[in-house]
């Protein structure tokens, strides 16, 4: 039995109307599912549940506006299929845009703040260290818990919502301290620091993390101690697309890892690896599935670019102009606050995509062919989700590459 | 032979095992309107889910996978029953929804991987509501 408030209790007898009752029901059952007893207070969420998938999720959205719901805690969206602000940028049929856009349109019915972006910490969305909250988007969680310190478990669709709408969640996981213990270290004296000190680093190292340790709270030693928030952002969205990683700590960085022996709760590490180059050589490897010269679209900003990206892009980029189709997905918030500068990115051939992005919905010419990306998540989901191959470089690799118009990339970095 | 899983959402199913030889993200591995695995990278690329008594090591990846198999539900697309390596807030949420929506979802069991790989793909199996998987061979 789940130990619930007598608001929950009322809520779930449907007191709250129909849309109340149905959340609380979910949340309860996965508390069951899951050996929670109770449920825990949370201050906010985020939900990724807008992105159009069929037309299953629009009933249960459309069931829940239906039935009064509203969230209870401040709410923000991740991406849908559909750019809002540029209609028509995307190959969807009438019916599936049609469809996209009224799921879109219910979760902002429940009271949910229209962000429409899978990098809601950079726009904003910054809940504090300690704070119990409920998210969804695998990459958000391991931000919310790693780098801001904030405590999630990986919620899916439906979940992240019926949270939002009863303001709780089920106790257990990553919302217990005793869970969120660094078990594995990782020792990474054998890099060097120019490999340290490049963005390809991240993604590749998240890469070969999630492989790793799949869902194990690991704490990572010795990368810089001035590591920023992109590169944490990179790290962590790999190392969730590529396995079930919430949590992950950088000793001297990030908030719960003072130092190695705090994040390992002063116990012993279970296992301690030590990454050599070749380790993450064959990782990085494993990103891209294209081996030859040709490129035929270079996408970028998965997670959403933040500003600070688009500031390095501009200085590599310069006054050049891309040869291949090339694609920025931001933030909607991100994109207002470039200003004019977005005006010349496209005058420069850039095209700027906002509230979705290029992977999870079809916006990618429809010939296919080869993909290159910055994102260790762009790699892993562009073979299924887009029918192109992938090509893995730096985000200085991007940008020659797609000035060039073929793959230009700098491997002397690995060796 | 007779597999004891714990169950997660009860009930009873049968169909031909189909054992992943990899951890899988729903989303972004298999297509929501067939049912195939669509992940390149997958070992058992372009096998079909549906009707299967399926295996799962171990999820990863996208939080939207709890989509993907309400999806498949409502296409008559979903596996006949599904054992998880360990319980997760995402992929069973499927399972959950569906039944709220008054849609026929599969029963769910955890059964740990190391146990998972006493089943050979292909196997015709029967899962019983309390969580125990039966081979057909050792049964009458």
């Amino acid at each position: 039995m789940i130990e619930l408030t007598d608001g929950q209790r009322a809520a779930a007898n449907g007191e709250d109307g129909e849309g109340a009752a149905l959340a609380v029901h979910i949340v309860t059952e996965t508390a069951r599912l899951l050996g929670a007893t109770r449920l825990i207070p949370i201050a906010s969420a985020h939900i990724d549940g807008c992105l159009y998938h069929g037309d299953s999720g629009v009933q249960f959205a459309e069931r829940l506006v239906a039935g009064g719901a509203k969230v209870a805690v401040p709410t923000t969206l991740n991406v849908g299929a559909l750019n809002l602000l540029r209609p028509g940028q995307d190959r969807l049929d009438s019916h599936k845009r049609a469809m996209a856009h009224r799921l879109m349109a219910a979760y902002e019915a429940m009271g949910c703040r229209p962000s429409w972006t899978c990098a809601p910490y950079q726009t904003g969305h910054r809940p504090a260290l300690g704070q119990d909250v409920a998210w969804g988007e695998s990459n958000a969680v391991v931000f919310a818990n790693s780098v801001l310190g904030a405590r999630t478990n990986r919620y899916g669709d439906f979940l992240d919502i019926a949270c939002a709408i009863a303001g709780a969640a089920p106790a257990t996981g990553l919302h217990l301290p005793e869970n969120r213990r660094a078990t594995i270290r990782i020792e990474t004296a054998r890099l060097s620091d120019r490999l340290k000190a490049s963005d390809a680093c991240y993604p590749v190292l998240g890469t070969w993390l999630g492989r790793t340790v799949g869902e194990t709270v690991a704490v990572i030693d010795g990368l810089p101690s001035d590591l920023s928030e992109d590169r944490l952002k990179a790290l962590g969205a790999a190392a969730a697309a590529a396995g079930a990683v919430g949590l992950v700590h950088v000793a001297g960085v990030t908030p719960e890892a003072p130092t190695v022996e705090a994040a390992l709760g002063r116990e012993a590490a279970a296992e301690t690896i030590r990454l050599t180059p070749d380790m993450l050589i064959a990782a990085r490897d494993g990103l891209s599935t294209a081996s030859d010269a040709r490129i035929d679209a270079v996408a970028l900003g998965s997670p959403h670019f933040s500003l600070s990206e688009f500031e390095d892009f501009e200085r590599m980029l310069d006054d050049r102009s891309v040869a291949v189709p090339t694609y920025i997905c931001t933030a909607r918030d991100t994109l207002a606050a470039l200003g004019e500068r977005a005006a010349r990115l496209e005058s420069q051939g850039v095209t700027l995509v906002v509230d979705t992005c290029v992977v999870v919905t079809p916006i990618l010419a429809e010939i296919g062919g080869v993909l290159m990306t910055n994102s260790g998540k762009f790699a892993h989901y562009t073979p299924s989700n887009t029918g192109y191959a992938v090509v893995f470089g730096s985000l200085a690799d991007c940008v020659e590459s797609a000035v060039a118009g073929r793959v230009i990339r700098d491997d002397a970095l690995w060796r | 032979m007779a597999i004891e899983g714990e169950t997660l959402l009860a009930g009873q199913a049968s169909g031909p095992v189909l054992r992943l030889e990899a951890p899988i993200s729903f989303w972004g591995g298999v297509d929501p309107a067939s049912g195939r695995v669509v992940d390149p990278r997958h070992p058992q690329y372009r096998t079909c889910v549906a009707g299967t008594m399926l295996l799962v090591p171990a999820t990863i990846g996208s939080s939207s996978s709890s989509s993907v198999l309400l999806e498949l539900i409502a296409q008559g697309r979903a596996p006949a029953a599904i054992a998880l390596g360990k319980a997760d807030a995402i992929l069973c949420l499927g399972a959950v929804v569906a039944t709220a929506m008054g849609l026929s979802a599969p029963p769910v069991i955890a059964l740990p991987a190391e146990k998972q790989r006493a089943l050979a793909t292909g196997s015709f199996v029967r899962l019983t509501a309390d969580g125990v998987i039966h081979t057909t061979t050792t049964t009458h």
